[in-house]
């Protein structure tokens, strides 16, 4: 293709993925080195509320936001380098406590409390959505011709239920005398209680994304084993390979750029976990890096966020997501290069 | 499309109709209101939507969006559902308007406590008013013989009793979900000590007795919950009393009229409502005093402030409080407290401070909200926990220009 032609397919896609892309990411990455907050006063003023019958007012001092002429918020932003960062990752304390291994209060910030998550939930679900897939696939495409279509299509289904809502049903049969909670009492005899600790929490997050992602590694296993080549199976026959051996060292070889591809994909998928902890309602218990970000950026009661506290927890997310994709992008970036 | 055409002719085919029956005027100017998804929000707003032109916008996320939208230029809503925590952003803003020549021009038939004042301005038109107060299963509590507890101490014995009894799953119940509720319920109990957690220079003021006393008490109560206490909010534990699984919790009055709803509760007629337990003995009951009403946007011309003004008006009438005299405890004229709004009234008799809504308060009761379930759960002491709501108090603080 002409480099002209190559340029005028891509533009549009490049220019979208600067706008969208490129221009917020160096907007929060500057925002979070400053702090930015409305400046406060301290005001006299008089408050009324209905009582019963009869109102009660009170005269009192409080810091509310100054306004300006046109009665705006004055806005503030100084700059306050690395500070936002300390405040998520508060160093100090992290240090103490790695030096006394205290892994107690260690999990007592935020933050690494979060990142603990994150990774748990991040690495088990990772062997257990492409097992579970690749097992979907090879169990399938074993199946007589008539009853594949009925079996991929009840294996989907999990893909196709929106995150949020499947969450929900989760915490629905779940929590408190849910449904599922009272088979498993009765099937125990013990009285069980899904949401009281946070490893059970964990548990059901981890079932549900295991569950809803491994249909779409399925998908992509079966279709890569439409083009196994036969010859080369049916040679390993010949040769005397066990049906596992054939698996082994003729399948998976084959199928391996897609489960580089597969992992890939749920790598950054499970990072940016938020769905479960949402749906599930477990913030008491279990928070993920993605929460956090959020959490920064709800405005509370009184309409106060931390817009850069946020930018440098955003921040940290992305960096830790680059460390964990630089291996997997590295074996595929050698493979396109021996390849060509 | 057809069927869709069809249905939206219907609708406007029924509101037609019913704004003739029951809207002292015909609404020209169209508009629009945000709003809390509760029962009271519903009744108020369809009897609104009677007057024509409303679109009313019911969402229990509302306060996450109003500040943006009312500060829109013009504004997105004209009308905007608030509590006495919710209006705070929007005044501090000034994204909504003086009421005072509407109030003098139509609000002839307002009560004087319906209206709300900020500094000798009328900002907003109170509908009714909530407060979290003690609600409890008559029947068990009768067959115990366990009189309604009064302190939170006399709570923790009747619980004891209850529990003994074996009646029901669980004695208590609690809104002690983290997220805001669990906020809520340590600041009640903290101000039921007597507290003040944010001093006036606006520095925390939390790591003291008092703190730990609340943080103690609380710890106390949930061995008599359920497990899962940390997810729970309001419709949880209404649920919890309405399929008899609790005897007793301290829930808002907003949740009373659902006890009594054959439709959903196993409890019809059982439960009763008393006022909120005392922090300690002699003090006002650990609870704060909330209202719900409507206000104005600022950025909207003369002529829509007006209508909107008076449509507003019409959904909070005598007509709408006597069809639904059991969704809250209205404070508009007609409305007969029933038998489930009595705690609510014993409650605001005993004089609970109301919510104190400030910048930074919103701070401190997430700082509350996000730090007391670690000490909860067994992870932290109490006296680390204090001085960890003030480290995150003094962190959102200053994030907020509360503090340098």
């Amino acid at each position: 293709m002409k480099f002209k032609t190559f340029a005028a397919f891509v533009a549009p896609s490049v220019l979208m993925m600067l706008i969208f892309i490129a221009v917020p990411l160096l907007l929060v990455f500057g925002e979070s080195f400053y702090r930015t907050s409305p400046l406060m006063e301290v005001v006299e003023f008089e408050s009324c509320t209905p009582g019963f019958g009869t109102q009660t007012c009170k005269t009192d001092t409080k810091i509310a936001p100054a306004l300006d002429a046109s009665r705006r918020m004055i806005l503030q932003t100084e700059f306050v380098g690395f500070e936002n960062y300390a405040d998520v990752v508060e160093p100090q304390k992290f240090w103490t406590d790695v030096k006394a291994l205290d892994w107690a209060q260690l999990m007592d910030i935020d933050f690494w409390r979060a990142l603990r998550f994150t990774l748990t939930f991040t690495f088990i679900t990772l062997p257990l959505v492409l097992g579970l897939g690749l097992a979907l696939a090879l169990a399938v495409n074993n199946l007589t011709r008539s009853l594949r279509g009925p079996v991929i299509f009840i294996t989907l289904l999990p893909f196709i239920i929106t995150p949020v809502i499947g969450a929900l049903s989760i915490r629905w049969l779940f929590v408190g005398e849910g449904i599922l909670t009272r088979a498993m009492e009765a099937w125990s005899g013990t009285d069980i209680a899904m949401f009281a600790q946070s490893w059970t929490i964990e548990l059901l997050m981890m079932f549900y994304r295991v569950w809803s992602s491994a249909p779409f590694a399925f998908v992509i296993f079966y279709a890569g084993l439409q083009g196994v080549n036969q010859d080369a199976v049916e040679a390993a026959m010949i040769d005397g390979a066990s049906r596992w051996q054939r698996l082994r060292f003729v399948v998976i070889p084959y199928l391996m750029p897609l489960i580089v591809f597969v992992a890939l994909i749920h790598l950054m998928d499970a990072y940016r976990v938020f769905d479960e902890v949402v749906g599930l309602r477990t913030q008491g218990h279990v928070i993920s890096l993605q929460y956090l970000t959020y959490d920064f950026l709800m405005p509370d009661d009184a309409g106060n966020r931390s817009v850069s506290r946020a930018a440098a927890s955003s921040m940290l997310t992305m960096i830790g997501i680059v460390i964990l994709l630089v291996p997997m992008l590295r074996r595929t970036w050698a493979d396109q290069k021996g390849r060509a | 499309m057809y069927l869709r055409k069809l249905a939206l002719a219907g609708v406007f085919a029924l509101m037609g109709s019913t704004a003739m029956a029951a809207c002292t005027f015909e609404n020209a100017v169209p508009l629009k209101s945000l709003s809390a998804a509760f029962e009271a929000w519903k009744s108020a707003t369809t009897a609104m939507a009677e007057c024509g032109n409303l679109a009313a916008e019911l969402d229990q996320e509302f306060d996450k969006k109003q500040p943006e939208a009312f500060a829109a230029n013009p504004s997105l809503y004209q009308i905007g559902g608030v509590s006495n925590g919710s209006i705070t952003p929007l005044m501090n803003a000034g994204t909504i308007r003086s009421l005072d020549d509407l109030v003098a021009k139509y609000g002839a038939g307002l009560a004087p406590n319906q209206l709300i004042k900020v500094d000798g301005k009328i900002m907003a038109i109170a509908m009714m008013v909530n407060t979290q107060h003690w609600m409890y299963r008559k029947d068990i509590l009768d067959n115990l013989g366990i009189a309604v507890p009064t302190t939170y101490d006399e709570v923790l014995a009747a619980s004891e009793k209850i529990k003994a009894a074996g009646v029901v799953d669980y004695p208590l119940g609690a809104t002690m979900g983290v997220g805001w509720n669990l906020g809520e319920e340590v600041n009640n109990m903290f101000m039921g000590f007597g507290g003040e957690a944010v001093n006036a220079d606006g520095t925390p003021n939390v790591n003291n007795e008092m703190g730990l006393k609340t943080l103690n008490m609380l710890k106390s109560l949930t061995a008599y919950m359920d497990p899962e206490y940390l997810t729970a909010d309001s419709t949880y534990v209404q649920q919890q009393f309405q399929q008899g699984k609790i005897a007793m919790a301290n829930l808002w009055a907003s949740r009373a009229g659902a006890m009594d709803d054959a439709a959903e509760s196993k409890v019809v007629g059982m439960v009763e409502g008393a006022a909120a337990p005392a922090a300690m003995a002699g003090g006002a009951p650990a609870t704060t005093l909330w209202w719900d009403g409507f206000v104005i946007a600022k950025n909207i011309s003369d002529e829509e402030a007006d209508a909107a003004f008076r449509v507003a008006l019409e959904g909070i009438d005598t007509e709408m409080v006597t069809a639904h005299n059991e969704d809250a405890v209205w404070l508009i004229s007609g409305y007969t407290p029933g038998r489930l709004a009595a705690g609510a009234f014993a409650t605001a008799a005993l004089n609970p401070p109301p919510y104190p809504s400030t910048a930074a308060m919103g701070v401190m009761h997430m700082a509350m909200d996000g730090e007391v379930g670690a000490f909860l759960k067994g992870e932290r002491s109490a006296e680390d926990t204090l001085v960890a709501i003030e480290a995150a108090y003094v962190k959102g603080a200053k994030d907020a220009g509360i503090l340098k």
